[in-house]
């Protein structure tokens, strides 16, 4: 499904949090229709390019271009309108409300304008929620409360949210964290069918390598806020580089360039 | 029409109806006590419109007195004593108001936006105190309104004001349902739940806070404005933090669930003041307090969710009994 397209450019994106060094240039480009993961040790700097991109935090400087338009100083809510929706690695609901009624928020929030006379829950509105559930096998829980749902159901409910608006890139934050071993792959599973009929560009965030082989195109490496590997899954993953500071494949993960960053401190 | 839009409207009008009818039978001191609770409920219902947004206003006496002077200098200065119009004009001058210091504030929470919203109730006290040219800290009387054109006499005012509040409360209510029903009702309850989820699905959590702060506001230019005609007099007393903590009062007395529970509690509070003032004068305050405490204590979901228990009883139970026959008549 990849195509030539690129539709998503990081440019010289540098971001720093006082001596910590969360993005240093990074440069990449995402083909429309790609799936793409990322990994990286915890503080690699994975999330701080996902927050960059999804508008929550502005980059010290560089640039991000989504579909060759400048998109750098716009909020998360501009770049949500604009076709790039997020899910969150802890669910991100509206506890008290039942499963059905946060999909229809995401379809209301979706609506360029809504009625202030007209019921939220229009037969068209429910429908289009039900249909949503259904594909991401949700059904079962429509009417109970997301507090009272299991962490996988959540996890769904978050992304199945996010894709409610048809956006053109989809942003998976650990789509599997908080889920037990054996439920991450029918849950990677579920959320690959239900993208299949969208020609949707994935970027996720995953620790467990066998998902990453399995679900992705391509593989960025994240390492001290620097990409150190970007290619295929399994060139990423034999890298020396990759396997020493990132998936610990090479004997215990130590930091050489720690001297820098300590020398930075 | 949707079938719970037409549940809405026709709740609305049998409401008023009955309302209207029993108007006839209430002796005249009742009637009064009624607009005026009337009023404060209208105050109230815009408190609840900005609760179910997450935000509650301390200082909706700004609006509540903004309402009652935009009236009241509209009936002394211009001469125009037409009931209905005051009414508009107190609604949309508040209305006003609030589009304009809404943006101000929308973008504080909790403590900080309650505590502006009183500052600036308190900033508009202190300027009408000292703004001798309309009445200073005495106030001013209004004159008795008219109704298109009738002037009703001394006997029949108080029951032709109680009319029209009816009508504006019953209005009130039924639009305010409506809104809390809508998609864009349901989106302020999203906004108290988890704004940054509002925000990543492309809604604006600014927008939803600015329109409940303006809609507030209208409602209670409009209870400020008919309470102004009830007493007939107005006084910058209307701005006081005080009685912008009775509008509070009112509101988790009702809760957020029905619209019908703001005017049930503003009643509780107007009759236990007016009875205490009587048999246990200097304490009714105290009696105010214990209510405040039982109804927090036994009641968190407020009057409004004894309505919608007593509502939702009948079709459930129905429901859960079959349910249970049923489940006997399987085995």
């Amino acid at each position: 499904m990849t195509s030539d397209t690129v539709i998503l450019e990081a440019r010289d994106l540098q971001k720093r949090f006082g001596a910590v060094v969360a993005a240093q240039d990074i440069n990449v480009k995402v083909a429309s229709g790609e799936k793409l993961s990322l990994i990286g040790a915890n503080g690699a700097g994975k999330t701080t390019f996902m927050n960059m991109v999804t508008g929550y935090l502005k980059p010290d400087s560089g640039a991000i271009l989504l579909e060759g338009g400048d998109v750098t100083k716009l909020n998360p809510r501009q770049i949500t309108q604009r076709g790039v929706c997020r899910s969150f690695q802890i669910p991100q609901l509206y506890e008290p409300m039942t499963a059905l009624e946060n999909v229809m928020v995401a379809i209301g929030a979706s609506g360029r304008r809504f009625s202030f006379f007209q019921p939220a829950d229009l037969n068209e509105t429910v429908e289009q929620a039900r249909a949503m559930l259904k594909r991401f096998a949700l059904d079962p829980y429509a009417h109970r409360p997301v507090s009272e749902l299991p962490g996988g159901v959540r996890k769904l409910l978050d992304i199945a949210m996010a894709l409610v608006r048809n956006p053109k890139i989809l942003l998976l934050d650990e789509p599997t964290s908080g889920v037990s071993v054996d439920e991450k792959f029918p849950l990677m599973e579920t959320v690959m069918e239900a993208l299949a009929a969208e020609a949707v560009t994935v970027i996720f965030v995953e620790h467990d390598m066998d998902i990453v082989t399995r679900y992705s195109d391509r593989v960025l490496a994240f390492y001290q806020g620097q990409v150190i590997a970007d290619d295929d899954p399994s060139e990423v993953l034999s890298d020396p580089a990759v396997q020493k500071y990132v998936t610990g494949t090479a004997g215990p993960a130590t930091a050489p360039a720690g001297a820098e960053k300590e020398a930075e401190a | 029409m949707h079938a719970s839009t037409r549940r809405t409207y026709l709740s609305g009008l049998i409401l008023a109806a009955a309302l209207l009818v029993v108007g006839f039978l209430l002796p005249a001191w009742l009637l009064f006590t009624v607009t005026k609770a009337i009023g404060y409920g209208l105050v109230a219902l815009g408190i609840i419109t900005l609760m179910r947004g997450g935000l509650v206003s301390f200082g909706q006496g700004l609006v509540y007195c903004i309402g009652a002077y935009a009236a009241g200098l509209l009936a002394t200065r211009i001469g125009v004593t037409e009931a209905p119009l005051l009414l508009l004009v107190g609604m949309v001058a508040s209305g006003l108001v609030g589009l304009l210091v809404g943006p101000l504030i929308a973008r504080y929470r909790g403590i900080f936006f309650a505590m502006l919203t009183v500052a600036l109730s308190m900033v508009l006290y202190g300027i009408l105190v000292k703004m001798n040219a309309i009445g200073g800290s005495d106030g001013f009387t209004l004159p008795e309104p008219t109704f298109f054109g009738w002037q009703p006499d001394v006997g029949t005012s108080d029951l032709a004001l109680y009319v029209t509040a009816v009508i504006v409360a019953c209005a009130a209510a039924t639009a305010c349902r409506l809104y809390y029903d809508s998609m864009a009702g349901m989106m302020a309850l999203a906004v108290r739940e988890n704004e940054l989820r509002v925000e990543y699905l492309g809604s604006s959590v600014f927008n939803v806070t600015v329109r409940n702060f303006a809609i507030a506001a209208a409602l209670g230019g409009l209870g400020g404005s008919l309470n102004a005609m009830a007493l007939g007099h107005i006084d910058p007393l209307f701005s006081f933090w005080t009685t912008s903590g009775e509008f509070v009062f009112i509101s988790v007395l009702a809760g957020h669930l029905s619209v019908g529970a703001v005017f049930v509690s503003a009643l509780i509070l107007e009759l236990v003041r007016s009875f205490s003032n009587r048999y246990f004068p200097e304490t009714w305050q105290m009696i105010i307090g214990i209510f405040l405490i039982a109804t927090i204590i036994f009641l968190p979901g407020g009057v409004g969710s004894l309505f919608q228990r007593v509502l939702k009883r009948g079709p459930a139970a129905g429901r859960g009994e079959s349910a249970e026959n049923e489940g006997r008549a399987a085995p």
